[in-house]
């Protein structure tokens, strides 16, 4: 479990390095957001919620049975507009607004 | 040699970990006075400690019909008897409060047509927790009085003649040493994970269900401090989903998914319904040869597998993530179930620090709140919220007018720090020390390889293990303050494992089946209806147990 950074797309703003609950991201010295220790991620996906850029995407290892999925995600006022590709290709949009609740 | 720049801060009220706790003693605190409060937070309050992800319902909250009494049976009931009736019920008497300010705050909580809480079974609210930390941390900036100083690691408290005048941290990112001077202290920088060998020890070996950050700083500066512990022996393991760790309530309660084996038949009748009994039940169906064990979801509608796709999304996004790319929903496919690793968690199970009704430890001036704190299981994220307003309103009443001198304990401290820095160390080294301590926990101390099963003559090479273990482990050096950082985590870690074991050690009995198990003493026995309590005593480097009596509601207690 862990998360993956897209340096192309990553502006450099810092946000998922501010968000991480294990203090894990750092900016390296192009600017760009970096996880020295990826097998030390929790999977909270805080960091993913909060780039501005999309450039960080959430998976599964492949030692707990992931299978190449990755989970990103947008967002927009209230809602969260959670982006899934599916590994053989495909793509699943499920959208959360914040102001409902669980209905379990 | 890189060296560390001494930063010297003083406040009114220091908050250790701006966590559940943490964050809204802060706000209790600034609503009762002017008074400067500072809270020293290891990663960023926005979304640290717990509720990171987010929460999937308010797990405790006094429904209509039901009184606090009500959910102080409950509790004493699912921990077999080792609770204080006096932190449970004036835990109990405050959860609606703070669910209402919580709501205030901008949580989502569903209701009924009438404007009421829907509720879901006896004890929980429905809520979409996953903005909850958020909307916390939101909270607190708004308060002038309150500095919050992100990312650095709190290690040691600085105590003069048993009262608290401050603590030690250390800058995460930059080479700082901060000396912080306080009148009071709370500590809320939660329970203890990865002491034992996770679910999944490889690459993801911290998709573990408790935050592997909070490693344990809590109970091990108390414990070094010479505070008195409680009920450590009562280890929280959780039944979760497998792999994903994810919750089950959302399903056993959500959706009615009944506990099954693999012969399909519901099973959890059999071992009774206690938290631990759950767990037990599913261990022995596993080592009776009818394992799996799952949650039996097939055949509930598509509607339903939407809705829950989305409630994971709010607190357990991995779980959301393998139906999907597994391509096998809850309605066709049955999720399957195991134990974790044993965790210390005052949230759900009663242990952490001996503290009075003011949540006020056996350190003058000094309290805790939260998973930190003992005595009072079942409190999750609303019972933290009311210890923490418990214990910033008592700490207010407590502080007195000066600053106790914190002395001139800092130049040791700096040169102890900066003799473990060193730029060539090597930076993997610490992770390997950290994987053998959690095989000497699951091997000899109750793990999940073990079945949470140990013997005296197991707990006692544990400690032997361990104690070698620590030696090593104070030769260890690092490249930067974040490695330091990781390197005064394991050493919190393993003297929390020599408290745990010696806990396990005192109670020669078997009253919490499979959180647990001692195999020497496999019955509960009445002679340990108290609680096993530890000091520890730097000079003889041992453990002192105490066995106090049971102390029910309405009882005052007193230091
Ligand atoms: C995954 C998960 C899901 C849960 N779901 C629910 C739920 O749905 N409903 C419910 O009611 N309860 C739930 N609980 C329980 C509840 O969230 C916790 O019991 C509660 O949040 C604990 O609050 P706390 O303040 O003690 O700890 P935390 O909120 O974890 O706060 C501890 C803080 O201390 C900081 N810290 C740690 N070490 C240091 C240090 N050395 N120096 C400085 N800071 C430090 C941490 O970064 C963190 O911010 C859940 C718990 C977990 C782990
Ligand atoms: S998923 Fe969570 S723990 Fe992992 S890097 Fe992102 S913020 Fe940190
Ligand atoms: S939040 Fe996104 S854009 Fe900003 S630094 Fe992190 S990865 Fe880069």
């Amino acid at each position: 479990m862990s998360i993956e950074i897209n340096r192309e797309a990553c502006a450099g703003c810092g946000a998922c390095s501010e968000a991480c609950p294990g203090s894990l991201l750092l900016l390296d010295e192009k600017g760009k957001a970096a996880i020295p220790k990826p097998e030390r991620c929790w999977g909270c996906v805080s960091c993913v919620k909060e780039c501005p850029a999309r450039a960080i995407e959430f998976f599964l290892g492949a030692d707990m049975g992931g299978r190449g999925g990755r989970m990103s995600v947008r967002r927009e006022a209230s809602m969260l507009h959670w982006d899934i590709r599916k590994p053989g290709g495909g793509l699943k949009t499920i959208t959360v607004d914040s102001g409902d609740a669980n209905k379990y | 040699m890189l060296k560390l720049q001494v930063k010297r801060l003083s406040t009114d009220f220091l908050i250790i970990g701006g966590g559940t706790a943490g964050a809204y003693a802060a706000l209790t605190f600034c609503e009762h006075s002017d008074k400067r409060v500072l809270i020293a937070e290891k990663a960023n309050i926005k979304r640290s400690g717990c509720l990171a992800a987010g929460v999937n319902a308010l797990n405790a909250y006094i429904v209509p019909g039901k009184t606090p009494q009500d959910y102080v049976d409950y509790a004493r009931g699912d921990a077999h008897s080792i609770v204080r009736g006096d932190l449970l019920l004036t835990m109990a008497e405050g959860l609606n409060r703070v669910t209402h300010k919580l709501e205030e705050l901008g949580l989502t909580i569903l209701k009924n047509p009438d404007g009421s809480y829907a509720a879901r079974g006896n004890r929980n609210l429905k809520i979409n927790g996953e903005n909850i930390k958020p909307i916390l941390a939101g909270a607190v900036s708004k308060e002038p009085q309150i500095s919050v100083l992100n990312r650095v690691s709190v290690f040691e408290y600085i105590v003069r003649e048993n009262r608290i005048c401050g603590a030690y941290a250390v800058g995460v990112d930059e080479p700082s040493l901060y000396v912080i001077s306080a009148k009071a202290v709370l500590c809320a920088a939660g329970g203890a994970a990865g002491l034992y060998k996770p679910n999944n020890p490889g690459f993801s070996r911290h998709k573990m269900w408790y935050p592997p950050f909070n490693t344990g700083a809590a109970c091990a500066m108390g414990i070094r401090a010479g505070a008195e512990m409680t009920t450590l022996e009562m280890r929280f393991i959780a039944l979760r989903c497998k792999d994903t760790i994810a919750p089950t309530g959302t399903l056993a309660q959500g959706v009615g998914a009944k506990q099954i084996n693999s012969l399909g038949e519901v099973y959890e009748q059999k071992y009774g319904v206690t938290t631990s009994q759950r767990l037990y039940g599913t261990v022995v169906e596993n080592l009776e040869g009818r394992g799996p064990c799952y949650l039996r979801t097939a055949g509930i509608s598509r509607q339903q597998d939407e809705d829950l796709q989305k409630a994971y999304l709010n607190m357990a996004p991995s779980q959301t993530l393998r139906w999907i790319e597994s391509g096998g929903p809850p309605s066709e496919q049955n999720v399957e179930i195991e134990g974790t690793e044993p965790y210390i968690t005052g949230g759900h199970t009663a242990s952490g620090y001996w503290v009075d009704a003011n949540r006020e430890t056996t350190i003058r001036g000094l309290f805790a709140a939260g998973d930190a704190a003992g005595g009072c299981p079942q409190k999750y994220v609303t019972g933290a919220f009311v210890e923490g307003e418990i214990a910033a309103k008592a700490a207010l009443k407590y502080l007195g007018d000066e600053l106790t001198d914190p002395g001139d304990g800092a130049d040791s401290v700096k040169a102890l720090l900066e003799a473990r820095l060193d730029a060539a160390a090597d930076s993997d080294e610490i992770d390997r020390l950290e994987e053998e301590m959690q095989s000497i926990m699951d091997e000899y101390a109750g793990g999940i390889s073990r079945h949470y099963r140990y013997s005296e003559e197991s707990l006692k090479t544990a400690e032997e293990k361990i104690r070698a273990l620590t030696d090593r482990v104070n030769l260890t050096k690092a490249r930067d303050t974040r490695g330091l950082v990781y390197i005064l985590e394991l050493t919190e870690r393993l003297i929390l494992c020599r408290a745990l074991i010696a806990h396990l050690l005192a109670r020669k009995e078997t009253r919490w089946r499979g959180f647990a198990e001692n195999t020497d003493y496999p019955d509960t026995s009445e002679d340990f209806l108290k609680y096993v309590n530890s000091r520890f005593n730097p000079h003889t480097d041992e453990f002192e147990i105490i066995f106090r009596d049971l102390v029910a509601e309405g009882e005052i207690y007193e230091h």
